[in-house]
């Protein structure tokens, strides 16, 4: 554990975009690492159970808690302490549960939660003009178009902007809001709260501290008043940062840079490592699950993930959308002369009013596909399918009780072996995974 | 005439304006951004494995999606299939023409195809008793330089005639061509979701197209001759290319310009081909001075070179695993490294 000057790296001389996204890239790594160790089951922050109104939200801690951990781990005095926690609590990590809007953290019975790691300023900054339009959409359906001032502007704003994917973005809204009314309320108002406090740090409203903004030099996009005919280009400090945050993400994984366990078969001549991490193995080794973790991408490119994955939507009664996928997928890359009749098994099964497996898509793309599959081609169900996977990629990402791990599969894995080829053990897990819910993550 | 001169002005106005816009968002660079990262480690790499079996140079090779099986062209008129940790031959394909210039895997592993001086991508089945030609894909004017399977029924071919086409197998016939290239296209990659490819050419230009509509999203310039080599990252966003220019580059597909150029003051021979690990960090290029030099893509140095080959290394590869890297060369051999 990095000792408490080297938690918050200094902050660089010149105030270069470039450098205060290093900076920030190096602060949300040591945070990550803050945060993960404070939810560990064993040695981390006490957590208990909160009563919000008349709803019991789990897995809450107080202010007090936290600042008592990060003294007795750094071994601090109270002042630091609470300047580190407060940092967790502006960039993101922790939320406040009752005053959302203040993020400070206070060194009292106020309750705070550990933010999703879907929602961390690692992973998801910067925040994407798409996400925020849905989430803005979502509460402009909500709160039937009575949205505060500064949200109303840039719900305006980015309606003009990205105005051609706008059908796209009521859709999402739509469907999301559909998707937690069915959602028991205390884990609805769990997935609001974290929403809401992403939005709050990343799209701070005006007189908050912007502690994401880069910089004076730095037009903000959304009042840009520059239009061209071009397509807008991403700044090359944010490419560039992107992609080295990849490497570092894949560097444990990529057997020439850090070896491999058991072995290099090409060095050691033992196929070992391809025997356990054959499609057909009946445990994944935890590095496999890793990357699955990665991106949802990672989980459905590999075929061990795809069946993991059908088999915890089957207990979820919404194995048909994956199944759909799979389809549109088998339609795309098919045999030319085998697309009617694909396309025509496929309306049966998945879109017909009445299937069997039918999949709940918007009625607007709903109108519209039914419309092309009367001329059937390779690409007639791509708006359909992309519909599809970002359900369900919103629905698996999210998770509910604030751990480090998206699927139940997952959190098996966390406390198996430390050697990431080893497989993990499943009697002791098969327990662990029964209780999933009731215990602490 | 006054048409002409008016569009002609209108399109050096977007030109200018995709120019300031590429400027307005380079704030920075590659090294600028990277400098906070460890460097990587010296990278000495020994030969594992040499494949002996071809009797004429070696102009391509292509790893299956199991990392273990791989298919090799060469000259010598035979496409061979490989199963390179043990060495052995698993099967050799007479080829009609001897004058190949790629060969690939298709994802299943059904199937290889092969093309070259005949302008034609031929289309061979693995699993049958015997290797059996499903098709020939005769449309392009010009010869194959590259050829890449999306799925048992559809391939991307880059040919000499400066298109790019993609085929649907069980037809034989072209469903797009990609048409904006003004030099031979060398070579291909697609992007990791299939729904865009890039291509290279000897116009000096990459570009990026979509599959599924047949147009060209982007252009990127940079290299000052023929494009050989290219490549997509494993994240979809950034693409390497290497040119007879004797650089590699690596381009930003959202910042949509240049980012990092790989360059040596004392290499003075063109890139033929380049392969990435599994992390992006390592890139292995082919040169025409018989080496491969392993660049780290971050800081833009050379961190290693894989030296033993007797003759221009004409093609690498490193398999979906990311255990190894293999290289073929004009001297007959594939080494495969680690």
């Amino acid at each position: 554990m990095p000792c408490l000057s080297k938690v918050i790296p200094s902050i660089p001389h010149e105030n270069t975009s470039s450098n205060f996204i290093k900076w920030l890239t190096r602060l949300s790594g040591q945070m990550e690492r803050v945060v993960v160790s404070m939810q560990d089951p064993d040695m981390g922050v006490k957590l208990r159970n909160q009563r919000l109104l008349i709803t019991v939200i789990p897995h809450a801690m107080t202010g007090n808690d936290i600042v008592e951990w990060l003294m007795q781990k750094f071994s601090v005095c109270d002042e630091e302490a609470l300047h580190v926690g407060n940092l967790l609590v502006k960039f993101g990590y922790i939320y406040p549960l009752k005053e959302p809007r203040v993020l400070t953290l206070r060194p009292d019975e106020t309750p705070y939660r550990f933010q999703t790691p879907y929602y961390w300023t690692s992973t998801r900054w910067p925040a994407s003009e798409l996400d925020y339009a849905i989430y803005l959409a979502k509460k402009n359906i909500r709160k039937q178009g009575e949205l505060i001032e500064h949200e109303k502007e840039s719900y305006n704003m980015l309606h003009k902007r990205i105005n051609h994917t706008w059908d796209f973005v009521v859709m999402q809204a739509r469907e999301q809001l559909r998707a937690s009314k069915q959602r028991r309320k205390a884990d609805r108002i769990v997935l609001e709260c974290q929403e809401q406090a992403y939005w709050l740090v990343n799209r701070p409203p005006p007189g908050m501290m912007d502690v994401l903004d880069q910089g004076p030099e730095r037009k903000n996009i959304l009042n840009s008043r520059v239009q061209l005919v071009v397509p807008t280009c991403v700044c090359v400090c944010v490419c560039v940062c992107s992609f080295v945050k990849y490497c570092e993400q894949y560097q444990p994984h990529d057997p020439i840079m850090q070896g491999c366990l058991p072995s290099n078969p090409w060095i050691t001549d033992d196929a070992m490592y391809w025997t356990i991490n054959s499609d057909s193995v009946a445990v994944p080794t935890k590095l496999r699950v890793e990357r699955w973790s990665f991106s949802f991408v990672e989980l459905l490119s590999d075929p061990m993930g795809q069946r993991e994955l059908m088999a915890y939507l089957e207990k979820e009664f919404s194995a048909e959308n994956l199944c759909f996928w799979q389809a549109c997928e088998d339609l795309r890359h098919g045999e030319n002369s085998k697309i009617p009749s694909k396309v025509d098994e496929i309306y049966k099964q998945f879109l017909a009013p009445g299937a069997t497996r039918w999949v709940n898509i918007d009625s607007k793309t709903m109108e519209k596909t039914l419309q092309g599959i009367k001329q059937p081609h390779r690409f007639v169900l791509d708006d359909a399918q992309m519909h599809i996977y970002f359900l369900m990629k919103k629905v698996m990402s999210t998770d509910l009780h604030g751990g480090t791990c998206v699927f139940p599969f997952m959190r098996r894995q966390r406390h198996s072996s430390p050697s990431p080829a080893m497989l993990t053990q499943t009697g002791e897990d098969d327990g662990k995974t029964k209780h999933h819910g009731t215990g602490n993550v | 005439m006054g048409e002409m001169e008016q569009m002609k002005k209108e399109a050096d106005g977007l030109k200018t304006q995709i120019e300031a816009a590429r400027k307005a968002v380079a704030d920075t660079t590659m090294s600028a951004a990277s400098a906070a990262v460890a460097p990587a480690p010296r990278v000495q790499l020994k030969t594992r494995r040499t494949l002996k079996g071809h009797l004429a140079k070696i102009y391509a090779m292509h790893w299956a999606t199991d990392s273990r099986l791989m298919v090799s062209a060469s000259q010598d008129g035979k496409l061979l299939i490989w199963d390179s940790h043990s060495g052995n031959k698993i099967n050799a394909v007479p080829l009609k023409s001897s004058w190949v210039m790629t060969c690939s895997y298709a994802p299943s592993g059904n199937l290889v195809a092969s093309g070259g001086l005949d302008n034609m991508c031929t289309v061979y089945n693995l699993k049958t008793p015997v290797v059996k030609t499903v098709k020939e894909l005769d449309a392009h004017t010009g010869y194959l330089a590259c050829c890449r399977f999306l799925s048992d029924s559809e391939i991307l071919t880059a040919s000499g005639d400066t298109t790019c086409a993609l085929w649907d197998i069980e037809s034989g016939k072209q469903k797009t061509v990609f048409l904006n290239h003004v030099g031979d296209c060398m070579c291909l990659s697609l992007s990791p979701d299939m729904n865009t490819f890039i291509s290279g050419a000897c116009d000096s230009l990459a570009k990026l197209w979509d599959v599924r509509d047949g147009t060209c999203k982007q252009t990127f310039q940079g290299h000052t001759s023929d494009v050989n080599a290219i490549s997509f990252f494993h994240n979809g966003n950034t693409v390497i290319t290497g040119s007879d220019d004797c650089t590699c580059k690596m381009f930003d597909l959202r910042a949509d310009q240049e980012v990092i150029s790989y360059q040596d003051a004392q290499l003075n021979a063109g890139v033929t081909s380049l392969a990435l690990s599994v992390s992006g960090r390592l890139m292995f290029a082919g040169y025409d001075d018989f080496n491969c030099n392993i660049w780290d893509t971050l800081k833009g140095e050379k961190v290693g070179v894989l030296s033993g080959h007797d003759n221009r290394v004409s093609c690498t590869g490193v398999p979906p695993d990311g255990m190894c890297v293999c290289t073929g060369s004009w001297d007959s051999f594939l080494k495969i490294w680690n």
